[in-house]
């Protein structure tokens, strides 16, 4: 499962959208962003200024009314298919054992079922749920099924991985505890990670780079390096280096934010 | 992890008890009725007056019964293959949708039990118009079962599969149709429970076999024990459809918590 390319780009896109009150508003304004091969990005901005909306063009659910997505440095308008993507809420298929779930990008490729839980099988077991299987998705806690959409998410092998807020319903333990294993998990994949996340503790812990966009209109206005070293373990929370990477971006949200 | 008043046949029979208490008790009532106001049988047959008739007349009953089950069941099938396929229809194309759903719900308007008259001019004595007429009768409960169910999908593992390059077809097959399962279950149910009527009332009309006719001859004979035999015949019948339902609604979808499978019944 390594992963070829792995090189995503927005270049100046904008989006708007009707809202409930019938009036134009706009979800994004000139961003541009690049993301390198096997980098983790985190994108951070406060709620509603279009971060979900950005991730939807990147994975191709949406498209933008201008600029262009570039993925291995090419112009990509169809990118449904090419992106791995996690939405907000885990999704699972209520009616497929877990490792139906996770195996259902296989499938639609064309995988034989039995040949799809053959591959499957390790990837659960190396990441911790071998034994929920053959479970169905009700028996599993929020923290299982959130591990569960993620290895479905990348058992495709798609370089790109886009992750919507993918811890934002967990409580605090849980999400500290996935970050970790996150973090395993993608050192193993290798790929790029462009992550959606309104957490900044969150984000410098993961990221090795973090955006901040500004209120809607959403826009890139600040860009922080993480400089901790990898691998990274819960502890490097407490370090001086690590508060100071938070307060950098914590500093950068409230300017995007207040404007002042 | 269960405990034992949470046993299947325990719940079952907790399940049960109730209502049959409460029949037994309107049993009682009824024979005591009877037989204090010393009642005409033809105007108000006892129960055990009915019981033994009915069972007496078994050999022309059963016949009768098999009849008009063999048209129901036949009937719901008919009304199953056209409602998945109108659901499914209306639900992938939005052409099929403006066209189509106006003219179904439009249809519910017709008095179907109306049209009875006019599909036997058509399709004859037989069991066709039978057939035809429980179909008719039935098949918009699964139609819109159906559609809410398909509407109900999730729109999150929708966008994830598109993601991952699903086609319509997929999609339909690995989404939305799983996700119609549950309504289309509670539209079968509303369907199982019309179709004897339906059939019965399709015989009324005109027919050589079945329930209706067993109904009418016995009407006609002043033999108003018959008829109410035949009444409860069908509706353990019914009971005994909607049963078998609850149980290809629980055996098809494994996949639901304890509690969902609980309101089966």
């Amino acid at each position: 499962m390594s992963a070829a390319g792995g090189q995503l780009a927005l270049r100046d896109v904008s989006k708007s959208y009707v809202g409930r009150d019938g009036r134009e508003v706009q979800a994004l304004d000139g961003v541009d962003l690049a993301v390198g091969p096997g980098e983790f990005v985190a994108l951070i901005g406060p709620s509603g200024c279009g971060k979900s909306t950005l991730l939807r063009i990147a994975a191709g659910l949406e498209q933008p009314e201008a600029g262009e997505v570039l993925l291995d440095g090419a112009v990509a308008t169809e990118r449904l298919g090419r992106c791995a993507f996690m939405p907000q809420r885990d999704g699972l298929l209520p009616w497929r054992r877990v490792i139906d779930n996770v195996t259902i990008g296989l499938e639609l490729e064309g995988v034989g079922s039995a040949q799809a839980r053959e591959q499957a099988l390790p990837l659960l077991e190396r990441f911790g749920l071998g034994d929920f299987a053959q479970s169905w998705p009700w028996q599993l806690s929020g923290g299982m099924r959130h591990r569960v959409a993620f290895l479905r998410t990348a058992i495709n092998g798609r370089p790109v991985m886009l992750l919507d807020e993918p811890f934002g319903a967990l409580d605090g333990i849980t999400r500290a505890e996935l970050q970790q294993w996150l973090l395993e998990v993608w050192r193993d994949l290798g790929t790029t990670v462009l992550l959606v996340t309104h957490d900044v503790s969150e984000s410098v812990f993961l990221a090795d780079r973090v955006l901040v966009m500004s209120p809607r209109p959403g826009r890139i206005v600040a860009e922080e390096d993480v400089p901790l070293s990898r691998p990274r373990e819960l502890r490097v929370e407490e370090t001086p280096e690590f508060a100071a990477a938070e307060a950098r971006v914590r500093e950068a949200l409230r300017v995007a934010v207040t404007g002042i | 992890m269960s405990t034992p008043a949470d046993r299947p046949s325990r719940r079952l029979l907790r399940r049960l008890l109730p209502p049959a208490l409460v029949l037994a008790g309107l049993v009682v009532a009824w024979a005591l009725a009877v037989s204090l106001f010393a009642v005409d049988p033809e105007v108000l047959p006892g129960p055990g007056l009915v019981v033994e008739s009915t069972w007496a007349d078994r050999s022309a009953l059963a016949p009768a019964a098999w009849t008009t089950l063999q048209e129901a069941v036949l009937g719901i099938a008919v009304a199953i293959f056209l409602a998945v396929l109108l659901a499914v229809a209306i639900d992938w194309s939005r052409t099929a949708r403006r066209s189509l759903y106006p003219l179904l719900v439009a249809s519910q308007t017709i008095p179907i039990i109306a049209l009875a008259p006019l599909v036997v001019i058509w399709f004859g004595f037989g069991q066709t118009p039978k057939v035809v007429l429980v179909a008719l009768f039935t098949f918009f409960a699964i139609t819109v079962g159906t559609l809410q169910g398909l509407a109900s999908s999730d729109p999150d593992s929708m966008d994830l599969l598109r993601t991952m390059g699903a086609t319509r077809r997929q999609l339909l097959l690995r989404v939305r149709l799983p996700s119609a399962m549950p309504q289309f279950f509670t539209g079968l149910k509303v369907a199982v429970a019309y179709s004897l009527v339906a059939a019965i009332v399709a015989e009324f009309v005109g027919a050589e076999q079945g329930l209706g006719v067993y109904m009418t001859g016995a009407k006609n004979a002043l033999r108003t024990d018959l008829v109410f035999g035949a009444v409860a015949v069908t509706a353990i019948l019914t009971l005994v459809l909607f049963g078998l339902v609850a149980l290809a609604e629980r055996l098809s979808m494994p996949w639901r918590r304890p509690a969902q499978v609980e309101a089966d019944w």
